[in-house]
């Protein structure tokens, strides 16, 4: 399905745009030469000769220089609505990932109450279509309550619009559960997206276990945690032949479960959030839990590489921020105390050109690739800027340096990873579902002037 | 130095200058009128979210002794009590201008964020299991007494260290100064990675007999409903220091409250190889030491020894 059939944006006016000379790369299109885009009715009507394109009414921006990639699609997205209003909402975390250069979202439903029912669906899918600057999907709870005891009323669920289900945030810890749910999954359909974690290894735990958790005394999360729940889901998705996709990898240990499913044929796919891929738990040396505590934790060089590494050979097939918004009294108490979660929509492309392409850990275009590549896991068509498509156009200054957090924030909390980073790349303006969602304020003040 | 935050931070020159620090209080210690006027006029606030017996009333205790005005806030019956945050309670603290704060705290990190939150020298006096500087001081400093060095000293450290702040401090403290640890307690109750800080590890107490200082730790009874430990008796009758495994020429170190017949036997404990009431007089000079450094030490007074400026002044003495 197309991100605008599937899930809801609010309305707005087409875009009628000319990227004059804009550097196109598209790697799943086959894409990379330089162009005038041309979008018109929300659409992407062509791909012309450089300074060929008719302006005809439409506006013109000077791009020669700058980078059009398709816009992003980022699967896991906390907006915090129904009942932590305060950290963040649809209109925010919205416009937050409009400023990321995303084109589409999916949001997580560990909110207060959870997203457990179609009447909850119902009401945030009306949200969406009021205030979403682009295109948002919500997830349903697969346990009542996130209870992790009784399946929720997934059939129902699917058809009052929810893309998929999740009990993100917690684990289902109950095996017996998990099988009904992926068994049920032959009926309502739908992705099921899982934070693989046991709490009987991790409970407590603040923070990775391994060294710095012994010299700092904190209590560890170890990677087998998350590794041993991995592999149990993956052979009840086997057994079942059902689908899951599995949330933020962090272990090596994972990886590897993942990478040996998919060999022997389970339906498996995965993420990894940028802050696991550019930090390790040497950060946590700070004890600072504004950027550096999360669940699931920061860990090792080693785990870093082999995330790398899946990101590279494809077990791992898409980036998600897991952009998690807290307020500062949540986060101003000491590192164990503190809410866990970083956000990271606003700076997810910039952090990992500037930490992994720059320095030559990976080339830009599988970069751009996995960005998008969390669209095909809920059956949704991946953004593209092949002529004839919806629109959905992220515009990057590859050579702007900024320092994340100077100018504030989209989101309405500012607990992000990269505060303070200067970052090496930024997204312009975005077109999101064939409409303008988002201009940086003195990029469109250069384009007036 | 503007706060004590962890042992982490000193280098073996500063542990040395405060213990020379403490030396010099140790002698006003033995005259009849134990007080100097040092920091007359100005103010420390102790500030306690946890049980303490020692470490609070030896701050307390050396702050009078400076002739400080103090201020002692327990959480229990404190305004923490109404659900007042961390960062709210040093704000308000703050507006009597202390100019030092001694926290201690059930969680990591605590004295270190309130560093940024107030003018104050902060004193960590124990951040959940992370750090308890003023311990591994005293420690250092009793040692140093018994041994003039620590250079080349094989100690062990026994019992629950993965619980411990006393041992991560410790750790890192003799390793500063030169000594050799053995790290020593059931698999369950060794952090994994704890070797990496610079240590042996050992999961049973053959070999003890090198080590030259035993320090034993408080081996907490929670810890055997939450199955670190099967019992008491099995981990007495596999770890206990008793004197039967302490030899003769074995010092005798922990930082209290000890568990009789648990982590030591009552004769261990009672034996004149013990130094534990050694660490407790000691525990009062040098946290007279650490807030004369934080508060005077950085006023243009010279370490103790170095000049006749440095030496405390008992009151009603002319200057």
């Amino acid at each position: 399905m197309s991100l605008t059939d599937a899930l809801d944006v609010r309305a707005g006016e087409a875009a009628h745009l000319i990227l004059r000379r804009a550097t196109v790369l598209d790697p799943v299109a086959g894409i990379d030469s330089v162009h005038d885009v041309v979008v018109r009715d929300g659409k992407i009507a062509a791909l012309a000769s450089p300074g060929e394109a008719d302006g005809d009414g439409a506006e013109v921006v000077e791009a020669e220089g700058l980078h059009a990639f398709p816009a992003f699609f980022d699967p896991h997205v906390h907006l915090r609505t129904p009942g932590h209003e305060h950290k963040e909402d649809v209109e925010t975390g919205t416009r937050a990932a409009a400023a990321g250069g995303y084109c589409g979202i999916l949001a997580m439903a560990n909110t207060e109450p959870s997203v457990s029912t179609a009447a909850d669906i119902t009401a945030l899918r009306e949200q969406a279509q009021a205030a979403a600057s682009v295109p948002v999907g919500f997830l349903a709870t697969v346990t009542k309550e996130m209870k992790g005891e009784e399946l929720t009323e997934m059939v129902e669920l699917r058809e009052a619009g929810a893309v998929g289900f999740t009990d993100d945030g917690l684990p289902i810890t109950n095996a017996g559960v998990m099988r009904r749910a992926l068994q049920y999954q032959h009926l309502c359909g739908g992705n099921i997206a899982l934070h693989e974690e046991d709490p009987a290894l991790s409970g407590g735990g603040a923070m990775h276990e391994g060294p710095v958790s012994a010299a700092l005394g904190l209590a560890g999360v170890p990677s087998v945690s998350e590794s041993t729940m991995v592999a149990r889901d993956a052979a009840l998705a086997g057994y079942e032949r059902a689908r899951i996709h599995v949330q933020h990898l962090s272990a090596a240990e994972s990886v590897e479960v993942v990478r040996a499913a998919k060999a022997a044929g389970v339906q498996i796919s995965a993420e990894a959030s940028p802050h696991h891929l550019c930090l390790t738990d040497d950060a946590v040396r700070t004890l600072d839990p504004h950027r550096f505590k999360m669940n699931p934790p920061l860990r090792e060089e080693r785990d870093r590489q082999a995330l790398i590494d899946g990101l590279r050979d494809g077990t791992i097939e898409c980036i998600a921020t897991d952009h998690a918004p807290h307020q500062p009294e949540e986060k101003d108490v000491p590192f164990e105390q503190a809410a866990m979660g970083v956000t990271g929509l606003e700076t997810a492309f910039a952090a990992l050109h500037t930490e992994l392409v720059l320095p030559g850990v990976i080339d830009l275009a599988l970069l751009i690739e996995r960005m998008g590549g969390g669209a095909a896991p809920f059956d949704l068509e991946r953004p593209t800027l092949a002529p004839g498509s919806e629109a959905n156009v992220a515009l990057c200054d590859l050579g702007a340096e900024w320092t994340v957090g100077e100018d504030g924030y989209e989101s309405r909390s500012a607990n992000s990873w990269c505060a303070g980073k200067t970052l090496t790349g930024r997204v312009l303006m975005t077109v999101a579902a064939g409409q303008v969602a988002y201009r940086l304020r003195s990029f469109s003040l250069g384009v007036a002037a | 130095m503007k706060h004590l935050l962890s042992i982490e931070q000193l280098s073996r020159e500063e542990i040395e200058a405060i213990l020379d620090r403490a030396e010099s209080f140790a002698e006003v210690g033995r005259r009849d009128i134990k007080k100097v006027p040092t920091l007359r006029g100005r103010t420390v606030v102790s500030l306690f979210y946890e049980s303490s017996t020692r470490t609070s009333s030896s701050f307390d205790l050396a702050a009078k002794r400076l002739s400080a005005d103090l201020v002692s806030v327990k959480a229990a019956g404190s305004s923490v009590d109404k659900g007042e945050s961390l960062k709210d309670t040093i704000a308000t603290l703050s507006a009597y201008d202390p100019a030092a704060i001694v926290i201690r705290h059930p969680y990591a990190g605590a004295a270190q964020m309130v560093a940024g939150w107030t003018a104050a020298a902060v004193v960590n006096a124990g951040d959940g299991k992370h750090e308890h500087p003023s311990q591994a001081l005293l420690d250092v400093y009793t040692l140093r007494r018994r041994l003039g060095s620590l250079e080349g000293v094989r100690i062990w450290i026994v019992g629950d260290v993965l619980h411990s702040r006393v041992a991560r401090s410790n750790l890192i403290a003799f390793n500063r100064m030169g000594a050799e640890v053995t790290v020593c307690g059931p698999p369950t109750l060794i952090p994994r990675g704890i070797e990496e800080l610079g240590c042996e590890v050992s999961y049973s107490l053959d070999g003890i007999e090198e080590a030259e200082v035993v320090y034993a730790l408080r081996m907490q009874k929670e810890r055997m409903s939450e199955s670190f430990v099967p019992s008491l008796r099995e981990y007495a009758a596999n770890f206990q220091i008793d004197s039967r495994r302490l030899n003769p020429r074995q010092l005798l170190m922990h930082p209290g409250p000890v568990n009789r017949g648990v982590e030591l036997s009552g004769e261990a404990i009672d034996s004149p190889q013990s130094l534990i009431t050694e660490q407790v007089a000691a525990g009062l000079v040098v946290r007279m030491a650490i807030l004369f450094e934080l508060l005077a030490g950085s006023e243009g007074q010279t370490p103790a020894g170095e000049g006749e400026a440095s030496k405390p002044t008992p009151i009603g003495t002319p200057a």
